[in-house]
Parts: structure tokens; C-alpha cells; sequence
């Protein structure tokens, strides 16, 4: 029996990406990497124990006793010379100095100096005293899908797609038309459709492997799930991936050398890795970028992926910023198709 | 019908004319030669009538085929026929040779299996091998298997053997032998001569985008009038052009050409020529560095037409 032209196309795709170690890393494991580097390292522990100084003065050691105590802070009497490294280097978040008055020493530009100066002066005012003219009462409440792992890891997902998407049918484009295999099988009776497809094809066989490898990290690893239908995650990455699928294309549609065409990704992904809120909120920008920041694919692909896998929203609800993604994708397509170079 | 057709054929590249009104016919079951220096327009030429590159003018005709016939389906029906391998495609380096030949097959509605391909090209013992670990004539072999797969009626290979050794030349050789005992048609080029008179039937010498000389090889040959060439170059490198006439007046020569470094003789025998050569030189009291004979090849031919060697022309 005939093997079908698209499924050989396909397979062959296929074989040389997965044949490539390096391809696998960067596709596979270093999102994985990031994702357990930058979760570690974020990881949502509260201030934790303030650290304080307190000068030598008199009653220092009874200050720092008391200091101590309290759960939230962590004090010792230091020299001075001592005292005014730590405050510098930020070893201690405040420096107490003994006497009437007693004096706070601090950088107030600082969060944890400003915690440690309310938690210190809390602590001394009871010490002598004061108390409370209100009754209140804590409620502590930590809301899932808040913590920064669960903000990185729809956005790592989103530039997985967007970095597979451009690599995977950009460069094997371009290093078939720079070895000129493109140009043997344009002289066969290979359909061209055929060709394009195959490399849809392949990345969405690639994609179901990267998003459950991602994904199954982030909740085996940090807990990371999916308050949304698995049913619409999958279809927002399958989007996600067609578009820079198309993306790609339109990326290597010209470019005959595989150096021009890493210096032209990299031109196109590097606004989208800095903008598109992978790593931090797009909000940070200024209101004037807003309106471009919003319509980059990416940011619209990082918005619907946390919207889905954070606060659980219904495709329905999705449907500006998927419609950004499917324009991008299919805008560039249709450009990809009418400049390619087939030879 | 015949298996290639072209007349006029021009295409230019900016300023450059690489192909200036070229006139072709090619017999179906013949094996015909382009043969000529870089840059004489064969790449071009063959380009064009693989159907990768379009003439800007005359005529083409594959397989009775006409240009115009070859947008779209009618050019697929086409390729289905035609067997191509190009001068420099680099096969995808981490598929296996069975899967590159698999692979080729499936772009075709009639092909031959991978392991009669396989056995074609004598590659059998490398079908699980990676194409980057293929020695360079096993890749020609490969390149020229993806051609083959498809049981082309006619086939396309562009400097088949260049860069290869003596041994995978001659490989190769068998294997275009092969297919031509099966009735296929071939159309090659080269800048090996003697590639060129061992295989073809007919070769058409090319320079500047022209046919300078047609005909099978032995009458290309015979036209040079005689079947030997002798050469001489003296010790003190003294110019022997000034004594041309008396060269062409020696025994049996039929033509003197003189270059920078050699002076070579056309004759028709050595045996009487090369005597009355040393006795002159003696009389004139020139000492030889170096004298050497050969029987006239294709080379001679494209010499003595174009004055320059074909291989740095």
C-alpha cells in the first residue's frame, strides 16, 4: 500500500526534530527548568522573621529581649560599627537606639525596613503599656491561583508556544531551503499544501507533549492546576500553536540563510518576551504602550491561558483576545503563502 | 516523440546570459551529455527542464510536454515521469535512508518499493544508517535513489560524480548503466570527460550558453582529424611559437596549438611525427622539459574549439 504524502512528510518532521537533543531540551526541558528556578526561588513564604539591630545604650539587652520574643522578629544588641554595616548591606532591617527618645533607624524606601518599624514599635509600646482602645481579630485567608508559580506557569506555557511555534517551522524551513531539499522536492509532484501541513501537523503532535509535560510539573511540583475546562486549555493552546505556527512561516517565507532567519525570530519573540506579561504583569507598562502591549499574540495567548487556568473563565467569555491570536495567525499565514520562497 | 525538445532557449539572470539560444533534442532512450566548464549554462539549462526554473525564451518540450502545460496538475503528471537529481541538495541528515527513500516514494502515485530502490542503487546494507553517516558516494548513490524511486522515464542527475572518488564514480556509473538497460532516458552533465565518453551516446559541449559541438563522442573526437596529441614544453621555457610553421610542416601533424606553458601537436601518427619533433628541436638546439602523448579525448575537442582548458575555463 501507498504511504500517504502528508503522513510521510509528517514523520519525517517528526524524526529530525525529536533526533535533535538540543531541539528537545529548549522545547521540553527548559521551560521546566524556568519553571522550577523561578518558582523556588518566588515561592510564597510571607516576610518570614524580620531581622533587627539593637544599639548598645542603656537597657539593650531587656530591648532585644523583648524584641525577640515576638514571633516576627528576630533581634541582637550589635556594636555600632557593626550595627551600621548590617544596616547597609540590609543583613538588619532596622536599628533600634536605645534612649528617651527611642530611635528607629531606617531606609523607609524599604518594605521590610517599614514592616520592622511597625512591628518593633508595636512590641516597645506594649512592653510599656499601651494597649489597644478597639477589639479586632485576624482572618488569615491565602486565595489559590494567587501565588507567583500559578502566574508563571500559563505565561512559561504561552512562550513555550510562541518559541516552538517560530523554531520549529522557521528554522526547519529554512535549513530545507538552505541545503536546498526544498527545492528537490519541489521538483517532485509533492503538493505544496501538503508541505505546509505537515509542519502544522507536527507541532500539534509536539504541542500535546509540551503542555502536558509543563503542566504536569507545575502540579506534581508546585500544585499549579486548572480551575477551567481541560477541553478549553486545549483549545487555547491549539490556537496559540497554529498562530505561531503561522508566525513561523511568515518568519522563514524569504530568508535563504539560517543565520538570517535566527536574527529575524529573535527580533520578532524579543518585544513578546519582554512585554507580553510572561515573566511579570504587562500593567507595569505605562497606559500609552497598553494598547500595543495588548495586541502582541502573545500577550493575548498569556491572558487567555491564565484566564483559563487560573479563574476558570468559559471560552465564551474569551473572545477578544482569542480573536487576536487567530488574526495574527491567519494574517500571517496568508502573507507567508504569497511571498514564500520556494527554492 | 522525443524525450527533450528546446530551441532558442535564452535566460538571463540580471545582466548575465546564462543560457543564449540554446537548441537541444534528445532521443528517447538515449543517454546525452552536457558537457562544458562552470558556468557554461548546464545547471541552468537542466534547471529548465526539470521545471524549477523558467525560461525567459524559446521553446521546451519534456516528454512531449510544452511549457505551457506545466502550471499545476498537468507539471505534477509530468514530474510523475521524471527522475531529478539535483547538483546540490543535501539530503535531511537524521533520517535513515530507508525512511529518505520512503519518504520520496510517497510523493509519487507509482513507485518502486524502498528495497527494490535500495538494490538499484546497492545500498541495501545501509537502510538503518543516518544519511550524515554516509560516505560521500553512498550519499550520491542516495540522492540518485530518491531519483530513481519514482520509475522515471527520464533522468535528470547534474554533475552525478562530482567529488567523488575513482571507485564511487564508477559505482555510480553501474547504476545510470542499469537504468539505461531498463529503456530510460538520460540527460546528464558533467565536467568529467572521460565520465562523459564512457556513458553517453550523444554530448553537446557547452560555452557561454551555447552548444559549441554536437555528436556522439568518438565523432567529436574524429573531428579534431587525428587521434593523438602530443605535447612539449622546453627547459628554458623559449617560446616554441616561433617556430610554428615548421612544427605544422612535421609528418603527420595536423594542427599546432600553442599555449603559456606547452605547445601541443595534433597527429595522426606518433610513431613518425615524435622522431622528426626531436630532430628538430635539436637542430635548433632547444632541450625538452617535458614531452608526453594521449590519445585525443573530448578535452582536446573543447581545447581546440575554445582555446582554453576546460577544466579552469
Amino acid at each position: 500500500m501507498r504511504d500517504h504524502p502528508l503522513g510521510q512528510l509528517t514523520l519525517a518532521r517528526m524524526r529530525e526534530f525529536y533526533r535533535e537533543p538540543e531541539a528537545i531540551f529548549w522545547v521540553f526541558g527548559f521551560p521546566i527548568v524556568l519553571a522550577f528556578a523561578l518558582g523556588i526561588a518566588f515561592r510564597n513564604r510571607g516576610p518570614g522573621e524580620l531581622r533587627v539591630g539593637v544599639a548598645p545604650g542603656p537597657g539593650d539587652s531587656s530591648i532585644a529581649a523583648v524584641l525577640d520574643h515576638s514571633p516576627a522578629l528576630a533581634a541582637r544588641v550589635l556594636d555600632p560599627a557593626e550595627a551600621r554595616a548590617a544596616l547597609r548591606a540590609g543583613r538588619i532591617a532596622l536599628l533600634v537606639a536605645p534612649g528617651e527618645p527611642v530611635v528607629y533607624r531606617y531606609d523607609s524606601t524599604r518594605t521590610e525596613s517599614r514592616l520592622a518599624r511597625l512591628e518593633v514599635d508595636e512590641v516597645l509600646q506594649r512592653a510599656r503599656g499601651r494597649t489597644d482602645p478597639a477589639a479586632v481579630r485576624d482572618e488569615r485567608v491565602t486565595e489559590p491561583g494567587s501565588r507567583y508559580i500559578d502566574f508563571l506557569i500559563p505565561g512559561l506555557l504561552g512562550m513555550n508556544l510562541m518559541g516552538s511555534g517560530l523554531w520549529g517551522v522557521g528554522f526547519a524551513v529554512v535549513q530545507a531551503r538552505s541545503k536546498k531539499l526544498l527545492k528537490r522536492l519541489m521538483a517532485t509532484p509533492m503538493r505544496r499544501s501538503d508541505y505546509l501541513l505537515s509542519f502544522i501537523l507536527s507541532r500539534l503532535v509536539f504541542l500535546v507533549v509540551e503542555i502536558a509535560a509543563l503542566v504536569g510539573f507545575g502540579w506534581v511540583m508546585f500544585r499549579v492546576g486548572i480551575r477551567g475546562s481541560v477541553t478549553a486549555l486545549a483549545l487555547v493552546t491549539v490556537l496559540g500553536a497554529l498562530s505561531f505556527a503561522g508566525l513561523g512561516m511568515l518568519v522563514a517565507s524569504r530568508a535563504r540563510t539560517v543565520e538570517a532567519v535566527s536574527g529575524l525570530m529573535n527580533l520578532v519573540m524579543l518585544p513578546m518576551w519582554i512585554l507580553s506579561g510572561t515573566f511579570f504583569s504587562y500593567a507595569r507598562f505605562p497606559d500609552a504602550m497598553q494598547p500595543f502591549v495588548r495586541a502582541l499574540p502573545l500577550t493575548a495567548l498569556n491572558d487567555s491561558l491564565r484566564a483559563v487556568m487560573i479563574d476558570g473563565v468559559s471560552l465564551a467569555a474569551l473572545g477578544v483576545p482569542l480573536a487576536i491570536v487567530a488574526a495574527w495567525g491567519l494574517a500571517s499565514f496568508s502573507v507567508a503563502l504569497r511571498i514564500f520562497r520556494w527554492r | 516523440m522525443l524525450g527533450i525538445r528546446c530551441a532558442g532557449l535564452v535566460k538571463r539572470y540580471g545582466d548575465v546570459v546564462a543560457v543564449a539560444g540554446l537548441d537541444l533534442a534528445v532521443e528517447l532512450g538515449e543517454c546525452f551529455g552536457l558537457l562544458g566548464p562552470n558556468g557554461a549554462g548546464k545547471t541552468t539549462t537542466i534547471e529548465i527542464l526539470e521545471g524549477l526554473t523558467s525560461p525567459d525564451a524559446g521553446e521546451v518540450e519534456v516528454l512531449g510536454v510544452p511549457w505551457a502545460d506545466r502550471e499545476g496538475a498537468g507539471g505534477r503528471a509530468l514530474q510523475e515521469r521524471l527522475g531529478i537529481q539535483l547538483q546540490e541538495t543535501q539530503l535531511a541528515d537524521k533520517l535513515t535512508v530507508e525512511e529518505t527513500v520512503r519518504l520520496f516514494a510517497s510523493l509519487y502515485r507509482r513507485s518502486h518499493s524502498v528495497d527494490e530502490v535500495l538494490r538499484l542503487v546497492d545500498l541495501e546494507d545501509k537502510r538503518r544508517s543516518w544519511v550524515s553517516k554516509l560516505s560521500g558516494g553512498q550519499k550520491q548513490r542516495l540522492s540518485v535513489a530518491c531519483a530513481l524511486v519514482s520509475q522515471p522515464e527520464l533522468l535528470f542527475l547534474d554533475e552525478p560524480t562530482t567529488g567523488l572518488d575513482p571507485h564511487s564514480r564508477r559505482e555510480l556509473w553501474e547504476v545510470i548503466g542499469r537504468f539505461r538497460k531498463a529503456g530510460g532516458t538520460v540527460l546528464l552533465t558533467t565536467h568529467y570527460m572521460e565520465e562523459a565518453e564512457r556513458l553517453c551516446d550523444r554530448v553537446a559541449i557547452m560555452d557561454h550558453g551555447r552548444v559549441i559541438a554536437l555528436g556522439s563522442p568518438p565523432s567529436l573526437v574524429a573531428t579534431l582529424g587525428a587521434e593523438h596529441v602530443v605535447e612539449f614544453a622546453l627547459a628554458d621555457g623559449a617560446a616554441a611559437g616561433l617556430f610554428t610553421a615548421d612544427l605544422a610542416a612535421l609528418p603527420g601533424v595536423r594542427a599546432v596549438r600553442t599555449g603559456p606553458e606547452r605547445t601541443a601537436l595534433t597527429v595522426t601518427e606518433v610513431h613518425r611525427t615524435v622522431p622528426a619533433l626531436l630532430a628538430l628541436l635539436e637542430r635548433r638546439g632547444a632541450a625538452l622539459s617535458l614531452l608526453t602523448t594521449h590519445h585525443a579525448t573530448l578535452e582536446d575537442v573543447f581545447v581546440s574549439l575554445t582555446g582554453r582548458q576546460l577544466r579552469d575555463a
